[in-house]
């Protein structure tokens, strides 16, 4: 690679030919203020004008976040002009903005009030027009407020590079121009997949997640058996919110915190996964040995089941008709759980924590219900645990470590934990089928060609004498060719896990935000860097574990023998099995 | 979708496989099926999503930001009205009211009865003869707010 010289506020420094002068200067230690540039090139349209600096050779200011450093150049961040500008670009931004900022959601989350404060932005310089006022919360899942929305187009790029043809857009013009689903329609009357993952880039309020903090607060006022279960990627993040190093388990502060809130019972939702594994690896063995639909496709996330009854609605019967494990749990908690126990089912409240927010809108899901009771009642984010955890008092980082409740659908085992990270699906699935097909356990337990962050991972594994041929995809842009393959009968795979963010749950669109610029004790490349390492928090778990299979799970096992029978039994398919919509409509 | 007949289909297809090996085909798929129907609604710009393999929304953006595109139908007659500085000095927006006064429906808005609509351009340089007013390409030089009335009953008994 091939290096140049640069000064930066006189300093000399040699730095990577190639890169702008925003990633120039934070290698060397600066930290220009920028907003709508995001993650290297992800984003950089060079729109918001806040990254302005002075360089030699060009005319006037130039955005760092898009110009290219050249040899010899002489960057100045901090000359009265170039303070001035981005004081400027700042202050413009926030003549049209709706400035309710107590209220707002994003408080302390958010890049444009940290822009301002860094720039000195404090008075209303220049007062007009406001944005006019569009608020979407039709969906269960995420909010958007166009009032907030500084144009950025940071929702738009990632929402393209996550899934190909993204559903936001700009329209319109000058002062008009919106940011949203074509027609500027609500995310229900268009094929959004309700992923979340505009929310974990949008800089502002203008798109975050439904809060449902008041539902769990009438549940306990109503006097429910409020249960709780968290997802496996929860514990890998949760930290972040106070302020921890990404990549921090905190699985037994976690605990802690929800028992202290109140919660009658703490579960983890790794044991619902265990009992997915239980459900799903019977039901690709079925379809094997009974010649029935494969490629198999998991379904436990909710925005890759939205996409493919948008998308692929003539490919539904690949997918597993597995329910997604927390809805497992929470029909199994309603029923199995409630009879032990004596309790009325009307009268438990299931809460999921989840790294997602499309689960919002699963829960509501009419199918995902057992006797007009919902399995799951509330979904909140791991932001929103964050903030419940904020608001009750409790100082979260001097938490002693404690044990989620271990009766009847509390064990769990390290294959339930991977489950948060892309290809952790697929890997507990082998370990489950490799037992059942070949009557001992895999030996190195660990599945490691589907692990790691490529789009897509393939695999061929001899099992019970027969070649398989498996993939794993994250983000929809990835899993689209090979629904195309299976659409067009050529597909060369049995089984498949497809998850719908990139990296999956680790990265999900309710997991906390990542934003260099409010986090500056991580390294410079975090955004390179944060899926991984809290993929190793789930990893170390899993590792820790001593039931690393979800066959071996004593409870499940129970269940099994006092409950339902056998995986894919009448009962089971009755409480931990769905059915998918092939008519839903993209654009109404 | 179903509002889309098979005729109509087939046009919106034929139109994608003129330009479809171009590098950026949008505009000049788009340029013909406004020219064809006059214009493009939500439906047809997810054929055209589908054959391109651009998004709807992208598409959507683009047809919002030309004025060129429209999508809703327009009137049998277009009546230009020319806000440029040079018209708008010359007191375009007086006349341009008139119209909306008269017709009952806004600029860029289409008459009940199918036959208006209103169109505000920047300006068309046609400034010695400011204000202009153009409809469907006949130009009115020098409009006064007393000629409107006048000039929309001509059309209209035209229709008669």
């Amino acid at each position: 690679m091939a290096l140049i010289n640069i000064k930066i506020e006189g300093q000399p420094y040699q730095v990577e030919a190639g890169l702008t002068i925003l990633e120039a200067a934070r290698q060397c230690g600066y930290d220009i203020p920028s907003l709508c540039t995001f993650n290297h090139g992800e984003c950089s349209q060079g729109s918001c004008r806040v990254c302005l600096v002075e360089a030699t050779g060009a005319r006037g200011l130039v955005a760092s976040c898009v110009y290219p450093i050249a040899e010899g150049m002489e960057i100045r961040i901090s000359s009265p002009k170039a303070v001035e500008a981005r004081r400027t670009s700042v202050e413009l931004l926030l003549s049209n903005h709706n400035k309710n900022c107590q209220q707002c959601s994003k408080n302390g989350n958010c890049e444009l009030l940290f822009a301002a404060r860094q720039t000195g932005a404090r008075e209303d310089v220049f007062v007009g027009d406001k944005t006019p006022v569009t608020i979407d919360q039709l969906n269960p899942s995420i909010i958007r407020d166009t009032s907030k929305c500084i144009l950025c187009g940071r929702c738009v790029a990632r929402c393209t590079a996550a899934h190909g043809n993204g559903i936001l857009g700009f329209e319109n013009r000058g002062f008009s121009t919106v940011v949203g689903p074509a027609g500027n329609r609500n995310f229900s009357d268009s094929p959004c997949l309700l992923c979340g993952q505009c929310v974990s880039v949008c800089p502002t309020g203008a798109l975050m997640e439904v809060s449902e903090i008041a539902k769990v607060d009438a549940a306990f006022k109503a006097g429910k058996h409020v249960v709780v279960q968290t997802a496996p990627a929860v514990r890998a993040a949760l930290g972040e919110e106070f302020g921890m190093k990404i990549g921090t388990p905190v699985t037994g502060k976690m605990v802690a915190a929800l028992k202290r809130l109140g919660f009658a019972k703490v579960y983890d939702t790794n044991f619902g996964a265990d009992l997915t594994i239980m459900e799903e690896a019977t039901e690709l063995l079925n379809r094997i040995k009974n010649n029935g639909t494969l490629p198999m496709i998991t379904s436990c996330s909710p925005g890759w089941v939205n996409y493919a009854e948008y998308y692929y609605p003539d490919c539904l019967d690949n997918l597993s008709s597995c329910k997604s494990p927390h809805e497992m749990e929470g029909a199994i908690i309603k029923t199995y759980y409630a009879e032990k126990n004596g309790i009325a089912p009307e009268d438990i409240f299931v809460v999921s924590i989840m790294p997602c927010t499309a689960k919002k809108f699963e829960k509501d899901r009419p199918e995902l219900s057992n006797n007009g009771l919902k399995d799951v009642d509330a979904v909140l984010t791991t932001r929103e645990l964050g903030d419940l955890i904020k608001r009750s008092g409790i100082n979260f980082n001097k938490l002693p470590d404690e044990e989620f409740d271990q009766d009847l659908v509390g064990t769990y085992t390290g294959a339930g934990v991977i489950f948060g990270v892309t290809g952790g699906v697929m890997e507990a699935a082998l370990r489950t089928a490799y037992y059942v097909l070949e009557g001992k356990e895999y030996g190195n337990i660990a599945f490691t060609e589907v692990r790691g962050f490529e789009g897509v991972k393939e695999a061929t594994l001899t099992l019970g004498g027969k070649e398989l041929k498996i993939a794993v995809a994250s983000g929809m842009k990835n899993a689209k060719p090979i629904l195309d393959d299976i659409r067009a009968g050529k597909s060369p795979y049995t089984f498949i896990e497809i998850m719908c963010c990139p990296g999956g749950c680790v990265a999900g669109g309710g997991q906390p935000f990542v934003r260099p610029n409010l986090l500056p004790n991580e390294d410079i490349d975090i955004l390179d860097t944060f899926k991984a390492k809290r993929a190793n928090a789930l990893y170390s778990e899993d590792e820790r574990q001593t039931l690393r299979q979800s066959h071996n799970n004593p409870q499940v096992q129970a269940l099994y023998k006092d409950f339902l029978g056998e995986p894919n039994s009448h009962k089971a398919h009755e409480l931990l099995h769905t059915h998918y919509n092939k008519d839903r409509v993209r654009f109404n | 979708m179903a509002k889309i007949n098979e005729a109509a289909m087939k046009k919106i297809n034929d139109i994608c496989d003129r330009y479809i090996n171009e590098k950026t085909p949008l505009m000049m798929i788009l340029s013909d099926i406004q020219k064809e129907y006059g214009y493009i609604p939500i439906e047809v710009q997810e054929i055209v999503s589908e054959r391109t393999g651009i998004s709807v929304a992208e598409i959507y953006g683009v047809v919002t930001f030309y004025s060129f595109f429209s999508l809703k139908p327009k009137g049998k007659y277009i009546i230009g009205c020319c806000l440029g500085t040079a018209c708008y000095v010359k007191g375009a927006q007086q006349i341009i009211d008139k119209f909306s006064e008269i017709l009952k429906v806004g600029p860029g808005e289409t008459t009940e009865d199918g036959l208006f609509t209103i169109d505000a351009l920047r300006c068309i340089g046609a400034c010695g003869i400011a204000p202009a007013v153009t409809i469907n390409g006949t130009v009115y030089p020098k409009m006064t707010v007393d000629q409107v009335a006048g000039v929309i009953e001509q059309y209209r008994s035209m229709e008669a």
